[in-house]
């Protein structure tokens, strides 16, 4: 595997825009859905995933010639829950209340799209500076769109803005909070993310498909083309 | 074991692991264009998930025993990911058959947070051996109760004209949406049901 130079700054702002994990490549629709309905959950949510796609990355990367092809998803995974045991304990201790507001979802960080797909389809042929930058990125990227899924859940549905009381929950259509209102708000910014990239003439992901899952290569699924067959 | 069936019923329809918990979107939004492949993936779904918690239960008894809980993502993470694998040539070497209509789902689930989930959820719950079996294969059965509906929806949405700004994914998302408001109006009925 050949490693390729880009400018740094460039896989550093990619991940904001361009190529926002969320809204762009579609990845790690679960914890963005669930973790939406508080703006300081979703700060930490974002913050936790952050750490763990830099220091995966760099970990990962630093490693692409010592881990064997066809065993690397597994060691990738290990690695991962590794990194994402070690968050959890450090959230736990100094942030008990992030870590009871994130649940299930901070050791779910582990099977994240978003880390497995960086690392199967970035860290493992770019070098050690390139994947730290490319970590924080999409890390950024991840967190400002969590981040504003959550304002205009918590805004509109309970009329708070990270716990402060905006206007009285009585006006607040509560929806925005409970299940529906999380695809809701999803399906219409990545309608506004969509139009700003069809505006200026960047590709749209028409469907989700099953490559999300970054278990691709030993797949059957997939069709010889690169795209899912279902 | 009233509490096991509510267990049971919680986890296909209030707790429903895709439509209120949120997790395994991936799959949901992706597998979801036929009805076919929706439920051969939820079938393979179920499978893992029940063999995940059987196979978790004692594993964490020991690692709770030995006070190693803090080992429980990584060792869990791993425990599926070989599981699916020996499934996989299992079903392979003895089920060709059986292999060919779900084999292909199979390494699609390792990496599914549904599974994970359920399993880091029975040991949150702290649920027993039958309550975390009836768990597991309730949020497998609402897993596949999920996908089938979705999939009937998605094919309606085909043949109908979406406006341009909502075509795809942001069609789907909403689809999605009103199919989960309908599992909101489940809310209570199983308090009910064994009050």
């Amino acid at each position: 595997m050949s490693d390729k130079k880009e400018p740094l700054l460039q896989e550093l702002t990619k991940g904001f825009l361009k190529e926002n994990p969320v809204l762009r490549l579609v990845l790690g629709t679960c914890p963005t859905l669930a973790i939406s309905t508080s703006v300081t959950a979703a700060v930490g949510m974002g913050i936790s995933a952050t750490i763990v796609l830099l220091f995966a990355n760099v970990v990962i990367s630093a490693l692409r010639r010592v881990i064997p092809d066809k065993v690397r998803i597994p060691a990738y995974i290990t690695i991962i829950a590794a990194l994402v045991t070690v968050v959890q304990l450090l959230v736990q201790a100094f942030v008990p209340a992030i870590d009871k507001s994130l649940g299930i979802y901070l050791p779910l960080i582990t099977v994240n799209c978003i880390i497995l797909g960086r690392a199967d389809g970035y860290a493992n042929r770019h070098g050690v500076a390139a994947s730290a930058c490319d970590g924080v990125g999409m890390g950024a990227g991840f967190t400002a769109a969590i981040f504003c899924m959550a304002v205009l859940r918590e805004v509109l549905g309970a009329g708070k803005f990270a716990g402060v009381t905006l206007f009285s929950a009585s006006y607040a259509p509560l929806i925005f909070l409970l299940p529906p209102g999380g695809f809701f708000v999803y399906g219409i910014l990545i309608a506004c993310a969509n139009k700003l990239a069809r505006k200026k003439g960047r590709p749209v992901k028409e469907e989700m498909a099953c490559e999300a899952c970054g278990a691709c290569p030993g797949c059957a699924i997939q069709s010889p083309e690169g795209g899912a067959a279902v | 074991m009233k509490e096991a069936i509510m267990i049971f019923f919680t986890a296909i329809l209030t707790g429903n692991f895709v439509l209120a918990r949120f997790l395994g979107i991936c799959p949901f939004l992706g597998v979801s264009k036929k009805i076919n492949t929706a439920v051969g993936m939820s079938l393979a779904v179920i499978f893992v998930m029940a063999m995940a918690t059987a196979a978790t239960y004692p594993i964490n008894v020991l690692l709770e025993a030995k006070n190693l809980a803090y080992l429980q993502t990584v060792v869990f993470i791993l425990v599926i990911a070989a599981l699916v694998q020996l499934v996989e040539t299992a079903l392979k070497r003895f089920l060709p058959a059986l292999y060919r209509s779900l084999g292909i789902y199979l390494p699609l689930i390792t990496t599914n947070c549904a599974v994970l989930g359920v399993v880091l959820l029975n040991v949150q719950e702290s649920y027993g051996f039958g309550q975390s079996m009836m768990h597991s294969v309730g949020a497998g059965v609402g897993f596949l109760l999920a996908m089938v509906i979705f999939a009937g929806v998605r094919q309606r949405l085909e043949n109908n004209d979406i406006p341009a700004f909502l075509q795809g994914l942001p069609s789907t998302l909403i689809a999605a949406s009103l199919v989960s408001l309908s599992f909101l109006g489940f809310g209570g009925v199983i308090e009910r049901m064994f009050a």
